[in-house]
């Protein structure tokens, strides 16, 4: 045990060489120099300030929606293959019908169809249809719900990352989360205010006529109210032109009216449809809706044909800004809620990591003093192992690339006070070693031998306890697992191999002395 | 003072220890169900701003300006200092804005400029699945710990340890309700890691006892077991003591957020030394251990 070859020493001088070069970085500044890494320890949102959002789809409305487009196939269907239906209804995620007994066999043969109940995936339908007495219920399948949540999240992150983007945060990181949440993290954000109340609406623009009541208004009327004013419009149903064909909105500033308005440019369909519409109807309002309510509802006095137009709601600059972010950055499928929110503050973040590292010191000091008062020269050699456990724990966090939160720097400084436990096991081990055995390399020997199995029991109890917080936790609580299963790891290396190495060399130059711990 | 040359009887009071023990664990679970803990906004759903004032300010003026708005029961305490206020506020609004809309109300009611400093917002679905991923991690890691220990040693040791350890977590959680320290997501890791430590000091006192129990298999098992603490007495308190100087030092000077962490791996690295030493290893005594071990033990370095 005592014995080190060439091929060992020199892999314990690499891993010693390599982790400072590794840890440099981090207390030194340098960037951008050819001789070191770039890579330093990633500081988590609670040490360096930030926003963490957890967003969640309501997907509830795309499921409505998409069950009142599937009683309208239905029901046209039904009518085209003579099915005779009665009573047919929606109750919660489901739609109901009565059905004539004799044409059973032919309405299961026609809910059975592709085209009708199309397959999905391997393993489903859209739907699935139970008969009882003469009635059918229809409900949607798990697999169909959550394809609806899958879409709207793969169009809804897409739109949040557009809509941050706007706002100029530096690196975001913005990823899905389950089947219907997106994480949002912005490091370095003071004040995630501007962010949240973007990401509250989804901007759903179009623009419709306002009813006339002698005029066809066949697909129904909306009454829908204004934002600013207080009034209520009858809104027709029908939709001339809606937010996907527009191009580009930038904020501007209309003279006439003296307030800010929103200048935007539609594709060529939009402006076809736009123009179209337009010509045919001078002198009627259009309705500017965004979201269910009526910006503005201006008079068309010509037709508009080059597809350009402004929205004007007496906005204020920062609103008319806003709202032209939303209108570039497109329409979110489904309103999104901030189901969780964790924000740190720039100055806490650094007075954080003050205190942190105040703590670690004062520990670190405290647990040297306490080695060296009790095993001199060995605690020396316990200590200088302890020095290259911190050194390697920072290394590998920067060399992983792993996050650093508050409870992790705790991780640290209690791997610290944990990490002499296996020193202390070795040394007291020797103590009694030396009792029996008068020969100090024998007794050495014997006792790195049996303490072996001692240590890696203990330390693999511990390890087990960070692995299933890392998986359990989230966040900080994350932080702090990686940073005890690393200084697990490097305590093993450092006091185990490390240490033995050390005290190695001094027993080979005192063989015959005697020794007292 | 060299610990290992004298010789304490650990086991002469087991039963005390044992009962005492006992009395601990039912008051704690009783306390859990009377008092119950205070539960962080991790686990209980709501909003928590940590906030500074340009000028000292009191708690009571800063919770009349919250209840205006209506978003349930506000707590406001000093923290740190007295321009240093944390509020915890029941509900979550259901705008994605409303925080914005509470410090606009702060400003308006106290007429000074505030600073919040940490927020965060955790709504009532959230806290579920966090309350049910807390309980399953500590399972979990409970359920691992006791399968290694059985495949590393017999099954008298690994529902001795288990026992301590469930000792340790129902103890701790009872501190945490007595005291009323705020029980959130860091506390759980906590738990863990007084789980990891109390393990590892009752893994070695377990491997002494299985040491000596190879080496000599006619010894009085009370005795053995009273030498395999008293041999692995001085380690044990060493470790703790370094432990426990290093988790001091977190406490004192780690800031307000590390405070209730801290405490509980203190109060941990305390319960766990204890349990290792009085609850662990003297129930052995009673679960039978097997004695004749086939293997022979290397003494031949």
């Amino acid at each position: 045990m005592l014995y080190f070859s060439r091929f060992k020493v020199f892999s314990i001088l690499l891993v010693f060489i390599f982790g400072i070069y590794f840890f440099i970085p981090n207390i030194l500044p340098i960037s951008n120099n050819i001789l070191f890494s770039n890579k330093k320890v990633n500081l988590g949102l609670d040490l360096q300030g930030g926003s963490y959002l957890l967003l969640e789809i309501d997907s509830k409305p795309l499921i409505e929606q998409k069950l009142q487009s599937k009683s309208l196939e239905l029901r046209r269907e039904l009518r085209e293959k003579n099915l005779i239906y009665t009573n047919f209804r929606s109750e919660k995620d489901s739609l109901l019908f009565n059905f004539k007994l004799d044409q059973r066999n032919t309405l299961e043969q026609f809910l059975n169809d592709k085209v009708i109940n199309p397959i999905i995936s391997s393993t489903g339908r859209e739907f699935s249809a139970i008969y009882q007495s003469d009635i059918v219920t229809i409900t949607f399948t798990v697999d169909l719900l959550n394809l609806i949540k899958k879409n709207a999240l793969e169009q809804s992150i897409e739109i949040v990352r557009n809509r941050i983007d706007e706002l100029g945060t530096k690196e975001p990181n913005i990823i899905t989360r389950g089947l219907d949440r997106i994480l949002v993290e912005l490091p370095g954000l003071k004040d995630p205010g501007e962010i949240k109340k973007l990401l509250g609406k989804t901007a759903q623009l179009n623009f419709r006529f306002l009813s006339n009541s002698n005029i066809d208004s066949s697909l129904g009327v909306d009454i829908l109210n204004s934002p600013k004013k207080d009034i209520q419009y009858n809104v027709e149903k029908r939709i001339i032109v809606s937010g996907e064909n527009l191009i580009d909105a930038q904020p501007g500033f209309d003279q006439l009216t003296n307030s800010s308005v929103v200048n935007f440019k539609l594709d060529n369909l939009g402006a076809r449809k736009f123009a179209m519409a337009s010509k045919d109807n001078i002198g009627r309002n259009l309705a500017i809706v965004l979201d269910n309510e009526v910006i503005s509802a201006p008079v068309i006095r010509d037709a508009i044909i080059t597809g350009n137009g402004q929205i004007s709601g007496n906005f204020t600059a920062q609103e008319a800004n806003e709202l032209a972010i939303l209108l570039r950055s497109g329409a979110l499928p489904a309103p999104l809620s901030i189901i969780e929110e964790r924000t740190v503050g720039p100055d806490l973040g650094k007075e954080s990591v003050q205190s942190g590292i105040f703590s670690l010191v004062v520990g670190f000091l405290l647990v040297i003093m306490y080695m060296f008062y009790n095993y001199r020269i060995f605690g020396f050699f316990s200590n200088i192992s302890l020095l290259l456990n911190l050194i390697l724990i920072v290394s590998t966090l920067s060399i992983l690339g792993s996050t650093l939160t508050l409870p992790g720097i705790a991780g640290i400084i209690l791997t610290v006070g944990m990490a002499v436990d296996s020193n202390v096991l070795i040394y007291e081990r020797i103590k009694e070693e030396l009792k029996l055995e008068k020969n100090n390399l024998i007794a050495f020997d014997t006792a790195y031998k049996k303490v072996l199995t001692t240590i890696l029991d203990s330390n693999i109890t511990t390890l087990i306890a960070a692995i299933v917080l890392y998986f359990m936790g989230s966040g900080p609580v994350k932080g702090f697992a990686i940073t005890l299963a690393i200084g697990i790891i490097s305590t093993f290396f450092t006091t185990y191999v490390f240490g033995r190495f050390l005290v190695s060399i001094y027993i080979k130059k005192n063989k015959e002395a005697l020794i007292r711990i | 003072m060299n610990l290992y040359d004298r010789k304490y009887n650990f086991l002469k009071y087991k039963k005390s220890f044992m009962f005492i023990s006992l009395i601990f664990f039912i008051l704690s679970i009783l306390l859990f169900y009377v008092k119950g803990l205070n539960l962080g906004v991790d686990f209980k759903g709501g909003t928590v701003i940590e906030m500074k004032f340009d000028q000292p300010n009191n708690s009571e003026e800063i919770r009349k300006s919250l209840l205006k708005i209506d978003l349930g029961d506000v707590k406001v305490k000093e923290f740190g200092s007295n321009k240093e206020f944390l509020a915890t506020i029941e509900q979550k609004g259901k705008n994605n804005d409303f925080v914005n809309s509470i410090k606009i109300q702060l400003e308006k009611d106290l007429n000074i400029k505030i600073d919040f400093r940490r927020v965060e917002v955790v709504g009532s679905k959230v806290s579920k699945e966090l309350t049910i991923d807390g309980i399953y991690s500590v399972i979990i890691a409970l359920t691992l710990m006791l399968i290694y220990i059985w495949f590393r040693f017999e099954w008298q040791f690994s529902l001795g340890s288990i026992i301590a350890l469930v000792h340790d977590v129902i103890i701790t959680i009872g501190v945490f309700s007595l005291i009323g320290y705020e029980f959130n997501l860091s506390i759980v890791a906590a738990i863990l890691t007084i789980v990891g430590y109390s393990m590892n000091d009752t893994v070695i006192i377990y491997d002494r006892i299985r040491e000596f129990l190879k080496k000599d298999d006619k010894q009085d098992i009370i005795e053995l077991i009273n030498d395999s603490i008293n041999s692995t007495l001085s380690r044990t308190l060493k470790t703790s003591g370094t432990t426990l100087l290093a988790l001091i030092s977190i406490y004192f000077f780690g800031g307000e957020i590390l405070k209730g962490f801290s405490f509980a791996l203190i109060w941990g690295i305390i319960i766990g030394t204890y349990s290792s030493i009085f609850i662990a290893s003297p129930i052995l005594v009673y679960f039978n251990v097997k004695r004749n071990w086939e293997e022979v033990v290397d003494n031949t370095p």
